[in-house]
């Protein structure tokens, strides 16, 4: 997030799109709903009539994987009816005339009939946010999981940076991060474009300092992400043929589960560490037991960039351990220096010294949660808020996106839309909260939310097991019928492996991020 | 405390007379909490909006005939306040009689919730009796209520309406409200329904709010025989990526409940029904304890440390030996903590010479 999480309580207007915060983020979510109470206008772009459309004052029920129509039209409004801020854009900025020239074409009418919302409503939704003093945008996996998942977020950024809604309480560009150390492990340099402290791997003395510091010479270039590696295990050839798993299932919460249960099973060394034999750990050669929750002592980084201090109350069943203990363990059997860490403050400590957005940090100072990175030496007090007076890299630069289609649209043979997420109950796969008493009370299984009159349409009755298929395979699932659905699309979670799903997506990914369009797929229900 | 740097002082009271400067909109209340009073409150939540209903907090104001709720009355300039007279005293104690009158059983388990300790703190501190007052009782309880995470038993109830108030103000769900007046008081949902077929979202600060035990944590409660001192540890929630402080509460080995950390700088008290009630996986029986290595037949058998970290390493040496560098691959957690994460990117960029690393944010 380029703001904190106070932050969200002072906007003037809300922009969510593609993010399902009551549900995903609901701590969060709480700040949005006393905003609202104190007067501040929502926008709410989500193809479901999920609980924030409800609270909102404009809802956008688009068209799955129609962000960037959308966004472009809202631009070509904010341009038209002159609610730039030409003094942000003539400071800080470049690139805005070759945006607003291309803009001129995206007209809401155009949108509205990729998007399938009225032109009135995406013309009302541009006037709202170039009108908020200040507009904050929230989104979630709505927006990243796409093959358009990189355009969507830049043309977040064009809105943003042409109403000048950056650097101020309550604006800002803000993803709420998903799972709970997803953005400490982007800070640790578990990516294969970056080292710890997002310094790229593609710069020569970026490599010259990590080859230094490790001893020994490491490429001056990006790895592959995780599906061209999955990718490369699956095929013939080959190319990957070992991989060590931490903490994931990812036989489940990966798109095209044959394919992936399939490139799991090539590997002639498969190695997992986790805190329950998943379906991912049953394909393991070796599997280790890691310390959960309570157990570990540990640091991580939550959506806002705060360095918080996890602390351990109760000793791990039997022999588990911390998986920095078990990582360092293998890699000193394979000869590798510099795993001699006795504790995991020895393993933070080392990368603070290593990473600039963390220098002025180390164990002890992290003790009362104070810090948001950047915290470039020990006299700054951190970086709530980004971009204040200045970008990083010196101007914001507006991009230039056209629309493309979702990787897979509907057909004739398969005329359904397909979207996924999650639910309030359910954490991932579900290893954790299914394992907590009193969850099932609640969400019991997985159904498939159809919209009544297609039910009908289909002659399906609600609680009715269908058979759901794809290009990439079919599922058994229970159909629960209601109106949070638009008509032609349905709706379900990839966290019950009794429902698998991801058998069905993994239609496309992003050119840029590889990330999954895991949001749109297309579909055929079929009765028993 | 009772000094103010320059630019946020408005003002200056005198407070059981010691001058004491006071902030903008600043409440006689909250000028005595920061000097350290002790006024004693049974509504009052510094998250919600002041109520002045349980008027405990009454204190003297010099020119004002009748003592005034300090949490609803603003600190003005040169106001002469009394926080602790032997009149406002014995008007306490008299209160708390009244109040106490009604319940059953004052003292419950502290594993009911963070506040439920605040009722019978002061009946001991004011050594009131809570047989003074016998006769009509309010409040009925709503034992058929089933969801295993929340218990209201209104029989203790005192109609302090934080958990109201807190469900609407804070947490934005407006599940619970107020039926009826006096003696007939009830705290229900829309149509008097269960929990669950309300827009209750099981969040849980209701509980933690509730300053009697009337609503009580039904997961922490498991562990009311279990012996042993409950032990607090300031940790952070691991369901997403909001980052809420929590104080994890164990007994001897074992987690019993978790407490919304009020000065968490994410969450600010509140948590939501994961954060609050799905601790069981720590201690489930399906955790994994050992090591383990496939065997041929593609069972799984448990090892020792040294045969499966060996087993691990060897198999890496063969692929490198074989395939070379770029054929070993690692992905790091979003769910463990940085240390897992460095020490993954650390095994591959300093054990292969190679950027072959990613975490589970692509999927």
């Amino acid at each position: 997030m380029s703001n904190p999480l106070r932050d969200m309580e002072h906007p003037d207007l809300i922009f969510c799109i593609g993010t399902n915060m009551t549900e995903c983020h609901p701590v969060a979510a709480t700040r949005l709903k006393k905003a609202i109470a104190n007067g501040a206008k929502m926008i709410v772009a989500d193809p479901r009539e999920i609980q924030l459309a409800k609270m909102a004052d404009l809802h956008l029920p688009i068209r799955v994987g129609s962000d960037v129509a959308l966004l472009l039209a809202m631009a070509h409004v904010i341009a038209r009816e002159g609610l730039i801020d030409q003094d942000f854009i003539d400071a800080r900025t470049s690139g805005v005339g070759e945006f607003l020239e291309h803009l001129k074409e995206f007209t809401p009418e155009w949108a509205s009939e990729i998007c399938e919302v009225p032109a009135a409503d995406l013309e009302k939704a541009g006037i709202l946010y170039g009108q908020g003093t200040p507009s904050a945008i929230y989104y979630t996996l709505g927006i990243t999981e796409h093959i358009s998942g990189v355009d969507n977020v830049q043309s977040l950024c064009n809105l943003a940076l042409m109403t000048g809604n950056l650097g101020l309480e309550g604006g800002g560009i803000n993803p709420m991060r998903g799972q709970n150390n997803i953005q400490g492990a982007g800070d640790c340099g578990a990516v294969p474009a970056n080292f710890p402290g997002f310094q790229p791997c593609d710069d020569p003395a970026s490599a010259r300092k990590f080859s230094k510091a490790y001893g020994i010479e490491i490429e001056a270039q990006k790895g592959i992400t995780k599906v061209t590696a999955l990718n490369q295990a699956a095929s013939a050839e080959g190319g990957i043929h070992a991989m060590i798993i931490d903490g994931e299932n990812t036989v489940i919460s990966d798109p095209d589960m044959k394919h992936c249960e399939h490139a799991l099973k090539s590997l002639d060394h498969l190695v997992v560490i986790d805190l329950f034999l998943t379906e991912t750990a049953q394909l393991a050669d070796v599997v280790f037991p890691a310390t959960a929750f309570a157990e570990t002592d540990g640091v991580q980084t939550n959506t806002e960039r705060r360095v918080q201090r996890l602390r351990a109350a109760v000793p791990p069943p039997g022999e588990a351990k911390p998986d920095w203990w078990i990582i360092s363990q293998i890699a000193q059997r394979i000869g590798t220096p510099g795993f001699e860490f006795e504790s995991a403050k020895d393993v933070f400590n080392e990368l603070c010294s290593l990473s600039p957005i963390y220098a002025g940090l180390d164990w002890d100072r992290i003790e009362n949660s104070e810090y948001s990175w950047p915290v470039p030496d020990k006299d700054h007090p951190g970086t709530p808020r980004l971009h204040e007076k200045e970008f990083k890299n010196g101007r914001g630069l507006f991009k230039v996106i056209g629309y493309r289609d979702p990787a897979e649209v509907i057909d004739d043979e398969f005329p359904v839309w397909l979207t996924t997420g999650r639910r309030l109950e359910s954490y991932h796969t579900r290893t954790q909260t299914g394992r907590s008493a009193g969850i099932d009370y609640l969400l019991s299984e997985e159904s498939l939310e159809i919209h009544p009159a297609d039910a009908e349409a289909w002659d399906m009755a609600d609680g009715e097991i269908i058979r759901m298929s794809s290009r990439r395979g079919e599922i058994q699932i229970k159909i629960r019928t209601t109106d949070r659905s638009p008509q032609g699309t349905v709706f379900t979670s990839f966290s019950f492996a009794s429902v698998p799903v991801n058998i069905l997506t993994g239609s496309g990914y992003d050119p840029v991020t590889e990330t999954a369009e895991l949001k749109v797929c297309a579909v055929k229900l079929e009765k028993f | 405390m009772n000094q103010l740097a320059e630019e946020i002082r408005v003002g200056t009271l005198t407070l059981d007379g010691e001058p004491v400067d006071f902030r903008e909109g600043e409440t006689i209340y909250e000028v005595s909490e920061r000097c350290r009073r002790e006024v004693p409150t049974l509504c009052y939540d510094p998250r919600l909006e002041a109520f002045g209903a349980c008027r405990l907090c009454v204190v003297e104001v010099e020119g004002i005939r009748n003592p005034v709720a300090s949490c609803t009355t603003k600190a003005t300039e040169g106001m002469v306040v009394r926080t602790r007279t032997k009149t406002l005293e014995k008007h306490r104690k008299t209160l708390l009689e009244l109040v106490a009158s009604e319940n059953r059983d004052t003292k419950v388990d502290e594993l009911s919730g963070y506040a439920s300790q605040e009722m019978n703190d002061l009946l001991v501190r004011y050594d009131a009796r809570t047989g003074r007052f016998g006769g009509k009782r309010s409040g009925t309880s709503n034992s058929k209520d089933k969801n295993p995470f929340i218990l209201r038993d209104y029989d203790n109830c005192i109609s302090c309406y934080r958990c109201v108030r807190v469900c609407a103000e804070q947490e934005g769900d407006h599940a619970i409200n107020i039926m009826n007046r006096g003696f007939d008081t009830q705290i229900i949902t829309e149509f008097n329904n269960d929990l669950r077929d309300s827009s209750c979202t099981f969040c849980g600060q209701c509980v933690q709010t509730c300053p009697t035990g009337a609503l009580t944590d039904k997961k922490a409660i498991r562990a009311k025989d279990t012996p042993g001192e409950i032990k607090k540890t300031r940790s952070v929630c691991t369901y997403c990526g909001v980052g809420c402080s929590v104080d994890i509460l164990t007994k001897g080995d074992r987690v019993v409940g978790i407490h919304p950390a009020m000065d968490g700088p994410a969450n600010e008290g509140a948590l939501c029904i994961k954060g609050q009630f799905a601790f069981d996986f720590v201690h489930h029986p399906d955790r994994l304890s050992k090591p383990l290595i496939k065997q041929e037949d593609g069972t799984f058998k448990e090892a020792e440390w040294d045969e499966a970290l060996q087993k691990a390493a060897d198999g890496f040496l063969k692929v490198r030996e074989k395939y070379g560098n770029h054929a070993v691959y690692g992905v790091a957690s979003g769910r463990a903590p940085h240390e897992a994460a460095y020490t993954m990117q650390k095994f591959i960029r300093a054990g292969f010479g190679t950027n072959y690393i990613d975490n589970c944010s692509r999927a």
